[in-house]
């Protein structure tokens, strides 16, 4: 029978879309219920008018991580306290897609809207590595030099690599370590232009996630972070 | 007008509200939703002294606002920016006429801006236009995820937005204060995403768009859009209470705009009443960018803080400010204003 922890474990797989952090990380889940092959799991945002189309994502990909595990056959994901809880548990839950669960306010899909968050999320992550290279002492110009085999070993390579792989862009080992966001190498001309630009879209990630994380300890009275309730 | 060190600083708060978020004009449960969320921002990054009960949040009263702003505060102007809301609240959540009916009573203080809805069409264009005239309106604030019947939203560069945009023009609205929520439509779309400022700015090369927040929490689309539409400026509302609960992030902030955009086009808001003024113009007075950051991000003056406090305003806005409070040569000064490839 599946437990509570190879659940936790399939959600630690799960992201803010908009954050790139996961939603175990940041306190959004807040309940796991194994009944034989059926589990439950309660989710929650940091305010109530958090925007629908992430906060579908969340719900959507939650139920799909864990229905992957072997032993459950039907995740039941309940979002709560939030304007659109029901349409997008109702949704979630009928297998349906973001334009049935808003018809007529949305005119298509999410791809879009994750890709984009994906290369944003892939430039922040390489503005930290480019930072941590030259403060190991290598030289702005051998940036564009570097091989993806030849990133810091670390949580930021390996979500870049993952990152690269959703978009298409390729992470084999012997590929450019940074790479814009359709996937072209880098040139040594645009690199400082890039850099500050990545650093830019870093620092708004992280200060998003901080704030949502203020945002959830306020509302939900936590005076330090919670474990999940196994 | 704030004294610190001998020198003297002209404030103009361009962002400050006074709602009824009362369980009485609460429409439905979005509406306590609305002001619940409201006032976590306010519990999650006020000192806890600024804190209030949910009630007096909920709705205060002149008395307040007046004494809070003006009476132990230190602003000298004050810009409302009307949020309607009558999706959510009765009589709306702060409207044109509440701003305006206090505006009457202190003149010299207060200045109320008005707000139009593209939605609204041809009806609501004349209506607009009398609104204008009505409260002799320089500035307009929109909220582009106000909801209206089935729709969740509009964007700037829709033939109604531009409609009203002209008419904006012609009547001589200058400032245009821009607020993104987080629905639109389509709801497919990022809602924060400010790129349709970006067509509006270009096509309306002679009106100022402030955006608020600076974009907040986009401030990557923010900073890249501003770059390259000299009308476009960033309003602090929301970035100013992290001075207290995580300066080194507001630090960053900081020291990105003034790199992306310059301190000619930065300009303070409290908020209010999220957060009181006060505390956030003695805090900003005596920040500097932390050190560990000042060989990337630089460091803010007094000159460049005074601008951010009261003058850029000020020029917007026409407001006279005394000699010794001002600041010599205001020529652009971001450097990065040439376009960037986005990676």
């Amino acid at each position: 029978m599946t437990t509570v922890a190879e659940v936790l474990d399939a959600l630690e797989g799960v992201r803010d879309p908009e954050l790139d952090q996961t939603l175990v990380e940041l306190g959004f889940v807040t309940d796991i219920a194994v009944d034989g092959a059926a589990v439950a799991v309660r989710l929650r945002l940091p305010t109530y008018f958090c925007a629908p189309n992430f906060a579908y994502l969340m719900v959507a990909d939650a139920r799909r991580a864990v229905e992957t595990l072997g032993g459950v056959e039907m995740a039941r994901i309940a979002l709560e306290d939030h304007f659109t809880a029901e349409e997008i548990n109702d949704a979630v839950g009928r297998g349906s897609g973001f334009t049935e669960a808003f018809p007529g306010e949305a005119q298509a899909g999410l791809d879009d809207l994750r890709a984009l968050f994906q290369r944003k999320a892939l430039t922040a992550r390489q503005a930290r590595l480019c930072d941590a290279l030259l403060a190991a002492g290598c030289g702005e110009v051998d940036l564009v030099t570097l091989r993806v085999r030849e990133l810091p070993p670390g949580a930021d390579a390996d979500r870049c690599r993952q990152l690269r792989r959703e978009l298409g862009l390729g992470a084999d080992p012997d590929a450019p370590a940074f790479v814009t966001g359709d996937g072209a190498p880098l040139a040594a001309a645009e690199l400082p232009r890039f850099l500050r630009f990545a650093r830019l879209v870093a620092r708004s990630l992280e200060g998003n996630a901080g704030l949502c994380r203020g945002l959830l300890e306020t509302r939900y009275d936590l005076t330090e972070p919670e474990e999940v309730a196994e | 007008m704030y004294e610190s060190n001998g020198r003297k600083y002209f404030v103009v708060d361009g962002h400050v509200h006074f709602w009824d978020a009362s369980p009485e004009n609460q429409a439905n449960k979005y509406g306590a939703g609305f002001i619940n969320c409201f006032y976590d921002y306010h519990r999650n990054l006020s000192p806890e002294e600024y804190v209030w009960p949910l009630e007096k949040y909920q709705k205060y009263t002149e008395e307040d606002l007046i004494h809070d702003l003006f009476e132990i505060g230190y602003v000298d102007k004050a810009i409302f920016q009307p949020t309607y809301l009558k999706d959510f609240y009765v009589n709306g959540f702060n409207t044109t006429e509440a701003n305006g009916a206090l505006v009457r009573k202190h003149p010299d203080k207060l200045i109320t801006n008005g707000a139009f809805d593209p939605r609204h069409g041809e009806e609501g264009l004349k209506a607009f236009e009398a609104l204008v005239r009505e409260w002799g309106l320089q500035g307009v604030k929109l909220y582009t995820a106000e909801w209206y019947g089935a729709s969740k939203g509009w964007k700037l560069n829709e033939y109604w937005s531009y409609r009203y945009l002209e008419k904006c023009e012609e009547l001589g609205v200058k400032n245009i204060h821009v607020h993104k929520g987080p629905t639109i439509w389509p709801l497919n779309r990022d809602a924060f995403d400010v790129h349709d400022v970006d067509h509006a700015a270009s096509h309306f090369p002679e009106l100022n768009f402030i955006v608020e927040h600076c974009g907040l929490p986009r401030l990557e689309d923010f900073c890249w859009i501003a770059t390259q539409e000299p009308n476009v400026y960033g309003g602090l509302a929301v970035v100013m209470p992290f001075i207290h609960s995580r300066p080194a992030y507001f630090g960053q902030v900081v020291g990105e705009l003034l790199y992306w955009i310059g301190e000619d086009r930065i300009t303070f808001a409290s908020d209010y009443a999220i957060w009181q003024p006060n505390w956030l113009i003695e805090k900003f007075v005596d920040f500097q960018i932390p050190e560990h950051m000042q060989s990337e991000l630089g460091t803010i003056s007094d000159d460049q803080k005074a601008k951010i406090l009261g003058l850029n305003l000020a020029r917007l806005y026409g407001l006279e400010v005394p000699p010794e409070m001002q600041v010599k040569g205001t020529e652009e000064t971001a450097i990065a204003s040439d376009p960037l490839s986005v990676p």
